[in-house]
């Protein structure tokens, strides 16, 4: 019997399943065909690809106005950003995002950590001596409750509670209001008492008025729910705005693209303090320059250094390496060689990890960058070249010597060698073309980057122009064949929609739902851009509740008008996609609509534009580009 | 596209229905062709970052161990909460992996040293890749172990292949239906009109990458309708830790019972790259023992909220590789070769440290600085994809590894 049903499995499966998986996905080792790279997209195709490519998508009016100004001037607009005016608006929602304008050391005086002030309250821990950081953390102290002894992630408790401050209506409208009635009582509420106040609040209140208050508001909530969240927030919000509001928007793509290549992990540590000039000082000015300009940026970066936990890596004191205390115990201090950074910057940051470096490599390159630290990490601290740790010895990377006795140079001598290196011009080009052509690039295209890539000497801007002027670039094999990344998904929808961002934080968590929080990759690959690591069921569903969600107007901090939107599937369609939907979509919708207006109760009435918007966004259509 | 398979399972979905159906039902009909009245189940937990498996499982019968790590060595058991946990005389757990202790005792728990992929690579990224494809030094494979693993079957559940997360594992990845779920009670669209819109648009569309997801996400959702209208609470008092891991398990375990025809599952837990800090003050603190502790307290909560359903279900953990058998020098290591996995369940001939150990002189360190490897990572899965899954194809599980050396672990 077993046998039987087994046998007749193994044949329905051979005869049937096959075929249908062959389908779904092709297998790697079929030969490769690049010929739909070869077939040229028509005018309004191409108009269309260039700006599902290199921007955060289109929104209404941009196809027309690149067709009125010519594809060629506005992608050379694109490539100089540096002569493009700014979009107003942009300005003024990042205006009062402080954290983006500060210094490391500022950003840590401005916003302490929590286990500093608990450590201050409890008296494990002097006052900070700066002047203005001692203000910061006697603000939180005098505020809160701390246990002496307690564990370190006690709930701290608020001095005076809410029912002294303000009145129990007040405090049921806080709970219980409508929006509107939330915000007049923020407004209302007396400036004196105000910081007594948010901090009295509990923290559920806190973040569930955070969508309502006025932006100066929302950061004294946050400031009192924790210091360091304004950090975090501000960057999101600051990179969800510059996503969909730049004009700058290649440029936006090319800062996403080079941060998740030299990824730093913000949860880490310090690192919390650090990615926000890292984004802004090391990776942003370089996005269009030169690669050994950015790659330096990156090495020397205190965020990097940190990460990668290069700032701990000294020379192993050939003498000290394992020679025992005089009670006998282990060594003191037993600190050596990291091996993490000089890898990860081989294999990820330039010549690729089949790019022809050893574990000798590895360890030579470790050695070179000894000495490159940090000063005080966890108060913000810059890089700092401290020789009395770096590696004296004579170094061979990749074939070239680098002679004894050298210093902070050793390591600038590792990266000239491998910014010249052959390997890292393809691996970049690869690495470029995958993210802007397609996930299977075709070789030939690569070969004509990787030679600009040398010729230039690493300039980035002549090699991301000699991919958006190639013909793979405007081909078929290239027109929607990338599924839009989580973020791409949501700012194009945004961006598409016309919809209004007034608070861009909440849709931090919309992105870790689709599986990419900002700046929390944890591994230094970054965030990848092919198209199976976005494609599943999870990501799916959650694709479709944004669209739905968003439509009607259920996503904090973000409105929309969806009366916008023909109530007719097929305009409404071109409407978002700014392209014909397929006949599948269509009638898939139309299907829905009927059936909405039969089960109304109103039969003669509308059917929803909303509903309609809603499907095209979460269609199969949108999650491409 | 009518199919005798796609036939089968819209035939069994339909009887399923919209979540209509007694969990009776949808057990005779996951269950009618298993070789045993109930289906083996096989979980898989990535480590990702390569655990420390000389500190998690700890030769403390070998000196040399105590050299190479002056500050990150566990002290040899004393009895004392700081130093190890003897398992055979010669290892001994860290800890604050006491949880799993008790499933040793009762032989239900293994561990198989010195094992990992033969693969000399220290890249996180390939050697992950390596270890999920299956297909150590093989870049061009394009499809998981744990899909292949997967047995033919006459009625296939839409939820056979779950992996916990809002991303498709390259282990599940395949021609086999495999499904990625973030929360099982969000597993839906929330508003069922457009469902209905969304589940047409995405079978008729072209696009074949998202027609072939979308029909296994939909499949599926109308297969978890019937699980997310009852509550969930973990039995036997079952209590898992916070975090990534004890969640996702606890999801498992809710699939497991809910009989929807779970056939194998897939999560991961990162942060297991020590380079810095991998101990405290006290060897047994600091951020190994935070991980291992919640793998740990994650691996019994699991364990004990199945119960007797244990004897049907293994759990196996694995990481891309060891780390340096010598600590760096700021108390942590770096990338290494072999490691060690876990192998929990009712089949398990548990209370054994398998493999052959390989020590720890310089001479018998590979590359004389990590610990050798002594049984590949495709003997310990083919073993149970073999001899716990029944799928005598080990072939084509692992396609290219041609004499496995299985080290006897699973109970037939």
């Amino acid at each position: 019997m077993m046998q039987k049903s087994l046998a007749l499995a193994l044949a329905f499966l051979c005869a049937t399943g096959l075929p249908a998986s062959s389908s779904k996905k092709p297998p790697m080792a079929a030969p490769a065909d690049f010929s739909q790279f070869q077939k040229k997209l028509n005018k309004d195709q191409q108009i269309l690809h260039a700006l599902d490519r290199l921007t955060f998508g289109p929104r209404p009016g941009d196809v027309e106005a690149v067709k009125k100004m010519g594809l060629k001037k506005w992608i050379d607009q694109q490539l100089h950003p540096e002569k493009l005016a700014e979009n107003p608006e942009l300005a003024k929602k990042l205006e009062p995002l402080e954290s983006l304008r500060m210094s490391q050391e500022d950003m840590v005086r401005a916003y302490p950590p929590p286990q500093l002030i608990r450590a201050v309250a409890a008296g494990r821990q002097p006052l900070p001596e700066d002047p203005v950081a001692r203000a910061a953390v006697e603000r939180q102290i005098k505020r809160i409750k701390i246990k002496k002894d307690g564990p370190d992630d006690a709930p701290m408790e608020p001095v005076v509670s809410l029912e002294e401050l303000i009145p129990r209506d007040q405090i049921r409208t806080l709970r219980n209001g409508t929006p509107d009635q939330k915000k007049e009582l923020l407004a209302s509420l007396p400036a004196d008492k105000l910081d007594d106040i948010v901090v009295a609040m509990p923290p559920p209140m806190r973040n569930q008025l955070m969508a309502n208050a006025p932006a100066e508001m929302r950061r004294r909530l946050m400031l009192a729910n924790q210091p360091q969240q304004v950090v975090n927030a501000d960057l999101t919000e600051g990179k969800l705005y510059r996503a969909i509001l730049s004009t700058h928007q290649l440029e936006e793509q090319l800062v996403d693209f080079w941060y998740n290549h030299f990824n730093v992990f913000l949860d880490k540590g310090a690192d919390r303090f650090m990615v926000t000039s890292y984004e802004r000082d090391a990776i942003r000015p370089h996005v269009l320059g030169k690669f050994r300009e950015l790659l330096a940026a990156t090495a020397a970066s205190p965020a990097m250094l940190f990460y990668l936990d290069n700032w701990q890596s000294v020379a192993p004191p050939p003498a000290m390496a394992n020679r025992r205390n005089a009670k006998g115990g282990p060594p003191r201090q037993a600190r050596g060689l990291n091996e993490n950074y000089a890898r990860e910057l081989m294999e990820l940051h330039t010549l690729g990890v089949d790019g022809g470096y050893t574990q000798k490599d590895i360890i030579a390159v470790a050695r070179a960058f000894t000495g490159w630290t940090i000063r005080n990490p966890q108060q913000g601290g810059a890089f700092m070249y401290n020789d009395r740790t770096h590696d004296k010895g004579e170094k061979v990377v990749l074939g070239v010597t680098i002679p004894a006795g050298g210093g902070k140079e050793d390591a600038e001598k590792v990266l000239d060698i491998l910014v010249k290196h052959p390997s890292t011009a393809r691996f970049i080009s690869t690495k470029l073309a995958k993210r802007f052509v397609a996930d299977e690039p075709p070789p030939a295209l690569i070969e004509r980057m990787a030679k600009a890539f040398q010729d230039s000497n690493g300039d980035i801007r002549v090699v991301v122009k000699t991919m958006l002027e190639s013909k793979e670039f405007f081909s078929a094999g290239a027109y929607h064949a990338k599924v839009k990344t989580p973020l791409d998904m949501i700012a194009s929808a945004i961006r598409a929609t016309g919809a209004q961002v007034d608070y861009a934080f909440p849709l931090s968590n919309q992105l870790q739902q689709l599986g990419q929080p900002l700046y929390r990759k944890q591994e230094p690959t970054g965030y990848s851009s092919a198209n199976a690591e976005w494609v599943n069921s999870a990501a799916l569903l959650g694709r479709m509740n944004f669209a739905i969600a968003l439509v009607n107007n259920r996503v904090p901090g973000v409105k929309l008008d969806a009366k916008q939107f023909d109530n007719d599937p097929a305009r409404a369609a071109r409407q978002v996609l700014f392209a014909d939907a397929s006949t599948a979509t269509l009638d898939s919708i139309r299907k829905a609509v009927a059936d909405q207006m039969q089960k109304s109760s109103n039969p003669n009435g509308e059917p929803s534009s909303t509903m309609v918007a809603g499907l095209v966004l979460g269609s199969p259509e949108f999650q491409r580009r | 596209m009518t199919t005798r398979r796609i036939f089968l399972k819209s035939s069994a979905m339909a009887m399923v229905g919209m979540g209509a159906a007694p969990a009776w039902l949808s057990r005779a009909l996951y269950a009618q062709d298993a070789p045993s009245p109930r289906k083996k189940i096989l979980v898989a937990i990535f480590q990702r970052g390569a655990m420390d498996g000389l500190n998690a499982v700890v030769p403390f019968g070998e000196q040399r161990y105590y050299d190479l790590r002056p500050n990150l060595a566990l002290p040899k058991p004393n009895g004392t909460p700081d130093s190890a946990i003897d398992l055979d005389g010669f290892f001994g757990l860290h800890p604050s992996l006491a949880p799993l202790k008790p499933l040793w005792d009762k032989g239900q728990l293994a561990c198989v040293h010195a094992a990992g992929s033969p693969d000399p690579t220290r890249s996180h990224f390939d050697a992950q890749d390596y270890m999920e494809s299956g297909t150590p030094g093989r870049k061009g494979t394009s499809d998981g172990w744990l899909n292949r693993a997967l047995t033919p079957q006459q009625i296939i559940s839409p939820v056979r292949a779950v992996s916990l997360g809002s991303a498709l594992p390259r282990a599940l990845r395949g021609r086999n239906d495999a499904v990625a779920v973030n929360n099982l009670n969000e597993f839906q669209v929330r508003d069922q009109r457009s469902s209905t819109s969304f589940e047409s648009m995405y079978a008729g569309t072209l696009d074949k990458v998202l027609n072939g997801t979308g029909r296994e996400t939909f499949d599926a959702v109308k297969l978890m309708q019937s699980i997310q209208k009852q509550t969930y609470t973990p039995a036997n008092g079952a209590r898992y830790p916070g975090g990534r891991l004890g969640p996702s398990l606890m999801q498992i375990a809710r699939l497991i019972k809910a009989d929807v025809g779970l056939e194998v599952a897939f999560t991961d837990m990162g942060g297991w790259d020590t380079h810095a800090n991998e101990v405290g003050p006290k060897s047994s603190q600091g951020q190994l023992a935070n991980l291992l502790s919640e793998l740990g307290q994650s691996m019994a909560a699991f364990y004990q909220d199945l119960g007797d359903r244990m004897a049907d279900v293994t759990v196996v953990t694995m990481s891309e590789f060891g780390r340096t058998a010598r600590e760096n020098g700021n108390r942590g290591t770096d990338h290494g070769h072999a490691n060690v996995m876990f192998a929990l369940g009712g089949s398990i001939k548990g209370g054994k440290v398998y493999g052959d150990w390989p020590g720890l002189e310089p001479e018998q360190l590979y590359e004389q600085r990590d610990l050798n490897l002594t049984t590949d990572f495709r003997d310990v899965l083919g073993e149970l994809v073999t001899v716990h899954l029944g799928n005598r194809e080990i072939k084509n599980v692992f396609p290219g590894y041609t004499e496995p050396k299985f080290r006897g672990l699973v109970t037939a």
